[in-house]
C-alpha cells in the first residue's frame, strides 16, 4: 500500500476522534470504520510520543515477537536442581521478583517453610520460620535462573527439574515437577502429607522420569516436542494455564512407553509414577510454563522493543520485565483474584496473585486464549461469552497472532501475542490472567481459580524507564 | 488420491512444531489435490497409519519419523506445479478464517487496531481529529500500517510533526497535518471540505480554507480537482521544510488522473519555496503557486492565471447584491473570519489601501490584539485559529464565540464595515445563515450607524447547504455576498474608500 495506491481508488477511512467527520463521510457513502478511541489509561503524553516515534521500536518489536514465536522446546533431561541449577544449599527460589522473608504472603512463607523441612534444614516449622527470619537461607526468583515455578514457585536443591531446551535459539528453561492439586508446597502448605509426597517425588518420581526422558534421548531418539503438546491441547479445551487436561494426558502418552520400560525399578513404583502422574491435571503445566519461558528468554535484550518479557508474581508484589530493559524488574502491589472458591472458602481467604505461571499469558495463551477453554470459563467465574471476548481484547495489547497456537473458535486465528507496554497503555485495558487461588494463611494450600489482572503501576514505570531509553538512544 | 506412478516431480517433507488438526489437514489436501497437474497428495501429521497411506502413494518419507510431525508429501505432473502446489500447502496452512463470533463486539481502541480489522488488499486512509498531546501515537499507527494518515488535531509539537513525515516519507506514505482541515481523496471529501467535480486540478494545501477557496471558484469555472491534499500549516515553514509538499507533488505526477497541480498556502519560508519549486520543475505535471504574500495576495488571481493556462474561460464570479447600505463616515474594517488563509488574504489585500489592521494572526508582530480580542480601528479576527479552539469546536462548525464578536461590533460605538466568511461544504454548519441571518439584523438593529454588511460565502451548488440557497438568505439579510474573498474583500474597501 503505497501513496500511489491511495490515489488511485477512494479509500476506506479508519477514523479516531470526533464524529462529525465520519458522519460526513457516510454521507458520501464512503466506507468509515471509527474507533472507540479514548484518552489513554496511563503515561504522559510526551512519554507515549517518544516510544511512537522511536524509530527502533517497529523492527524491534518485530524481532521480539518473531524469536518467540520461532522458539521451540524440547524435552531432554530432568535432574535435581542442585546439579542443573547449581543451587547450593541454603538457598531457595521462588515465583515473582525479588523479595524478603520479611515481606513474604502466608503461602509462600508456608512453602519457604516446607521447603526447610523437606530439605532438612530444619526439624520443625518453628525452626524453620527462625532461619528463614534470621536471614540464614538466600531467597532468589526462579527467573534470576532461567526457571519458573507454578504460584510460590518454591524450588530446593534436592527438588528435580524438567530441562528444556530451545532448538532454535539454543536457550534452556527449568520448572520442578508438578506436586498435583489441593495441600501442596506451591499453596502454601506444609504438613506432613506435603512432605512425605516431596520425598517420593525426590526418590521415586524424580529417578524414574529422568530415566525414561533421557534414556531415549540418549538412544538417539527425538525429544518430546512440548511446544507441539502446547500447540495441540489448545485446540482440545485447555488454554495451557488453568486447564492442562488435554495436555496432562498428552504428555503422560508421550513419555509411558519410555517410563514403562524403565529398568531396576519395582513395577509397584512405575504403576505410583504412572498413576500420580495420569492423576494429576496439572501435570503438563510445569512443561507449558518453562516452554513459554525459552520463547520469551529468546527475546530479552533488544533495544527499542516495548514487548512485555516477563509477568511474575510473589504474592506481595506483581513484577513485569521488558525486551528492551533487560533485566529489570518494574512491580506494583499485586492484585487479588476473583473468581470461585473450593468448599466453605471464600474472597476473604483469599492470598493475592501469586506465582511465575503469568509466563503463559506473557507467551500468549492462558487467559489470552481464553476463548480456546470454554470448559473453563465457569471455573473461574466467567461466561462463554467474556471468554470469547477477552482474548479479542488482548489482541489489541499484543503484537502478533502465533499461527502455531490456534485458537479453534475464532476461526483457528493465532493467539495473541507479545504484549506491548504501548498498547496497553493506549487501550487501557490490562493483562487477562487466569490463575489459581492460595490461601493467605500459610499451610491452607488452595481456596480457589479466578482471573486477575496486574497492577497498573507496573506498566507505567516500564513505560518511563523505556520512554528514557528511547529519549537517550 | 491417485495409484503410485514414477512419473513427475515428487515432494516429502516433515515439519516439527507445526500442528494442525485433522479436518484442516484433509481440507488442505483435498483442495490442493484439485489444482491442474497435482496427481496426489497428501498433508497429515505422521501417524503410522498416514505414512502406510503415504507409502501407498509412492510418496513416503526417509529416515525417522515421530508422529508429531506434519508430513507433506505430493506428486505432480512437473516441477512448476510442483512448486506451487506446496507454495500452497503452506499458504492454506498459514491461512486463518475471519471469525464474525465476537469480533464486532469488542471495538477497536486505536488506529493500529482499526486498521488490522480491515482487508489489506484495499485502499485505506487514517483520519486522527484526537486531542493533539495523542494524535502522534495513532498517526505513528497509520504510518507503521503502511497507510497514510490526515491529522486534524492541532496542537501537536513541530518536532513531532517532522518525525512522523519522515518516517511517512520512508514508509512511502503521506501525513497530511497536523491541523490539516482539508483534504479530497479520490473524490472522498475529508474534513472541511466542499463537493466539487473530479478533473484534472490536483491541490497541494498548506491551507484549510485556501484550498476551499481555489477548489470551490474552479467548480463554478466548470473545472474539477482530482485530488486535494492537505499537508498542514506550518509544512512549509523551516523546521517542517515542506516535508510534505514534495511527497504530495511527486504522488500528483505520478497520479494519472492530474494534469495540472496548484499549490496552496499562506507565505511558505523562503528557502522552503526555493526547495519547493526547484522540485516543482524536475516535475513532468506543470505546478503553479498560489502562496500568498503581499506580491501575490489574491487567491482568485491565481486561479484565473490557472484557468488562462488551461485556456478555460474565466467565468464572472457568482455574486449577490446586498442592500447598498453605505458606510458611515470614518468607518473601520471589522473583518470576522473563520478561515485562517482567508482572513490572510483579507488583510494582505486590505492593507496598502488602510495601512495597519490589528489581528490576532497579525501581518507584523507589533499589530496582535490583545486577549480579549478588541480594539480601535481596522481589525480581522480569525476565529478558527488555534488558540480559540482549545476545548472548543471550529468556528465553522460552532458560530457562537464569532456571533458574540459580531454583536460587539455593533454595541461598540466605531462607525464599520463588516466583512465575514461563511465556509459551507462538508463538516462545516448545516446551515450557517440559520444562526448568522438573526444575528446580522439584531447587530445592525443595535448599531448606531448604518452597518454594510459583506459576505465572502465560500462552497458550490452541490454543497449540503446549497451555494444559491445560502446566499439568498444572506443577502435576503441585507449582506453583499461573493464567491471570492478577494472580491467581497475589495467591496468592503469600496464602501470604506468612499468614505474616505
Amino acid at each position: 500500500m503505497t501513496l500511489a495506491d491511495l490515489l488511485s481508488a477512494p479509500p476506506a477511512i479508519v477514523a479516531a476522534g470526533v464524529d462529525v467527520f465520519s458522519d460526513a463521510l457516510r454521507a458520501q457513502g464512503a466506507e468509515v470504520y471509527d474507533v472507540d478511541w479514548r484518552p489513554p489509561g496511563f503515561g504522559d503524553p510526551a512519554e507515549l510520543a517518544a516510544l511512537a516515534l522511536d524509530p527502533r521500536r517497529a523492527a524491534a518489536n518485530r524481532t521480539a515477537v518473531e524469536r518467540i514465536m520461532a522458539a521451540g522446546s524440547q524435552l531432554v533431561d530432568v535432574r535435581p536442581a542442585r546439579e542443573v541449577l547449581g543451587l547450593p544449599d541454603r538457598m531457595l527460589l521462588h515465583a515473582g521478583p525479588p523479595i524478603a522473608w520479611a515481606d513474604a504472603s502466608g503461602p509462600l512463607r508456608g512453602a519457604l517453610i516446607g521447603a526447610c523441612l523437606f530439605e532438612g534444614w530444619a526439624d520443625t516449622a518453628e525452626e524453620a520460620e527462625r532461619i528463614l527470619a534470621a536471614g540464614e537461607i538466600t531467597l532468589d526468583p526462579c527467573h534470576h535462573h532461567r526457571a519458573v515455578g507454578p504460584m510460590a514457585g518454591v524450588t530446593s536443591p534436592s527438588m528435580w527439574m524438567w530441562c528444556l531446551q530451545d532448538p532454535v535459539h539454543g536457550g534452556q528453561a527449568f520448572s520442578n515437577l508438578n506436586e498435583g492439586l489441593g495441600k501442596v508446597l506451591r499453596m502454601g502448605a506444609y504438613n506432613d502429607e506435603v512432605i512425605t509426597r516431596l520425598r517420593w517425588m525426590r526418590d521415586v518420581l524424580g529417578p524414574v522420569l529422568a530415566k525414561a526422558v533421557r534414556g531415549p534421548v540418549d538412544a538417539g531418539a527425538d525429544p518430546v516436542d512440548v511446544k507441539s503438546i502446547l500447540a495441540q491441547m489448545l485446540q482440545m479445551g485447555d488454554e495451557g494455564h488453568n486447564r492442562n487436561r488435554a495436555g496432562s494426558l498428552m504428555a503422560l502418552r508421550e513419555l509411558s512407553p519410555a517410563i514403562v520400560a524403565v529398568e531396576g525399578v519395582p513395577s509397584s513404583d512405575i504403576a505410583a509414577v504412572l498413576e500420580f502422574a495420569g492423576g494429576n491435571e496439572h501435570f503438563f503445566l510445569n512443561l507449558g510454563m518453562p516452554t513459554a519461558k525459552l520463547a520469551m528468554d529468546s527475546a530479552r535484550g533488544i533495544p527499542g522493543s516495548s514487548m512485555v518479557t516477563v509477568m511474575a508474581r510473589n504474592g506481595t508484589e506483581f513484577g513485569i520485565q521488558t525486551a528492551g530493559t533487560g533485566d529489570r524488574w518494574f512491580t506494583g502491589p499485586a492484585n487479588t483474584p476473583v473468581g470461585l472458591f473450593l468448599g466453605d472458602y471464600g474472597p476473604e481467604d483469599a492470598n493475592p496473585d501469586i506465582g511465575d505461571s503469568a509466563i503463559m499469558e506473557t507467551y500468549g495463551v492462558g487467559g489470552f486464549t481464553m476463548a480456546a477453554a470454554p470448559a473453563i470459563v465457569r471455573f473461574v467465574g466467567g461466561s462463554v461469552p467474556d471468554a470469547l471476548a477477552t482474548t479479542e481484547r488482548m489482541y489489541q495489547l499484543t503484537l502478533a497472532e502465533n499461527p502455531a497456537m490456534q485458537v479453534p473458535i475464532l476461526g483457528f486465528r493465532g493467539s495473541p501475542t507479545g504484549i506491548d507496554v504501548l498498547k496497553v497503555a493506549r487501550s487501557g485495558w490490562l493483562p487477562q490472567i487466569n490463575t489459581g487461588m492460595a490461601g493467605r494463611v500459610a499451610g491452607t494450600g488452595q481456596v480457589g481459580a479466578g482471573l486477575v489482572q496486574p497492577p497498573q503501576q507496573c506498566f507505567e514505570q516500564a513505560l518511563r524507564a523505556l520512554a528514557e531509553e528511547t529519549r537517550a538512544a | 488420491m491417485t495409484a503410485p506412478s514414477d512419473a513427475g516431480a515428487r515432494h516429502v517433507s516433515l515439519r516439527s512444531g507445526v500442528y494442525a488438526d485433522s479436518v484442516k489437514l484433509m481440507q488442505v489436501s483435498r483442495d490442493i489435490g484439485a489444482r491442474d497437474g497435482v496427481t496426489a497428495v497428501l498433508v497429515a501429521m505422521a501417524t503410522p497409519l498416514n505414512l502406510e497411506l503415504a507409502r501407498n502413494m509412492g510418496l513416503a518419507p526417509d529416515g525417522d519419523v515421530s508422529p508429531d510431525q506434519l508430513l507433506i508429501a505430493v506428486k505432480a505432473a512437473d516441477d512448476d506445479v510442483l512448486a506451487a502446489a506446496v507454495a500452497a500447502v503452506d499458504a492454506a496452512l498459514s491461512a486463518r478464517e475471519r471469525s464474525s463470533t465476537t469480533a464486532d463486539a469488542i471495538p477497536a481502541r486505536t488506529i493500529g487496531a482499526g486498521l488490522d480489522a480491515l482487508p489489506t488488499d484495499g485502499s485505506a486512509l487514517a483520519i486522527v481529529s484526537v486531542p493533539g498531546q495523542y494524535a502522534v501515537a495513532e498517526a505513528a499507527d497509520a504510518i507503521a500500517a503502511g497507510r497514510s494518515v490526515l491529522v486534524f488535531s492541532d496542537g501537536v509539537p513541530v518536532e513531532h510533526e517532522v518525525a512522523l513525515k519522515r518516517a511517512a516519507h520512508d514508509a512511502g506514505v503521506l501525513v497530511m497535518g497536523p491541523d490539516c482541515g482539508t483534504a479530497i481523496v479520490s473524490g472522498v471529501a475529508l474534513g472541511f471540505a466542499n463537493v466539487v467535480r473530479p478533473g484534472p486540478v490536483g491541490l497541494v494545501a498548506a491551507s484549510g480554507t485556501g484550498a476551499q477557496q481555489v477548489s470551490c471558484l474552479l467548480d463554478m469555472a466548470g473545472v474539477g480537482v482530482s485530488h486535494v491534499l492537505g499537508v498542514g500549516g506550518r509544512d512549509l515553514s523551516e523546521a517542517v521544510g515542506g516535508l510534505a509538499t514534495l511527497d504530495a507533488l511527486a504522488a500528483l505526477d505520478a497520479d494519472a488522473a492530474t494534469e495540472r497541480v496548484l499549490l496552496v498556502s499562506k507565505p511558505p519560508a523562503p528557502s522552503v519555496a526555493a526547495a519547493v519549486s526547484e522540485a516543482a520543475a524536475q516535475l513532468s505535471v506543470p505546478v503553479r503557486s498560489a502562496a500568498l504574500s503581499p506580491q501575490t495576495p489574491d487567491l482568485t488571481a491565481a486561479v484565473e492565471a490557472l484557468l488562462d493556462d488551461m485556456g478555460v474561460a474565466v467565468p464572472e464570479w457568482p455574486s449577490r447584491p446586498g442592500d447598498g447600505v453605505a458606510a458611515a463616515p470614518g468607518a473601520v474594517l471589522k473583518g470576522l473570519y473563520s478561515g485562517g488563509t482567508l482572513a490572510d488574504e483579507t488583510m494582505l489585500l486590505a492593507a496598502p489601501a488602510l495601512g495597519d489592521i490589528r489581528s490576532n494572526t497579525p501581518l507584523r508582530p507589533e499589530l496582535h490584539l490583545g486577549t480579549d480580542l478588541s480594539a480601535a480601528g481596522h481589525v480581522v479576527i480569525d476565529f478558527g485559529d488555534d488558540a480559540l479552539t482549545v476545548g472548543r469546536a471550529h468556528p465553522m462548525i460552532d458560530p457562537t464565540l464569532r456571533l458574540e464578536a459580531l454583536e460587539g461590533v455593533a454595541a461598540g460605538n466605531e462607525p464599520a464595515v463588516l466583512l465575514m466568511d461563511v465556509v459551507l461544504g462538508y463538516g462545516a454548519d448545516a446551515d450557517p445563515a440559520a444562526s448568522l441571518v438573526p444575528a446580522l439584523a439584531a447587530a445592525r438593529a443595535a448599531s448606531a450607524t448604518p452597518l454594510p454588511v459583506v459576505v465572502a460565502l465560500v462552497g458550490t451548488e452541490n454543497d449540503p447547504q446549497g451555494w444559491s440557497r445560502q446566499a439568498d438568505a444572506l443577502a435576503a439579510a441585507g449582506a453583499a455576498v461573493f464567491s471570492s474573498n478577494a472580491a467581497a474583500t475589495r467591496y468592503a474597501l469600496d464602501l470604506l474608500g468612499a468614505v474616505r
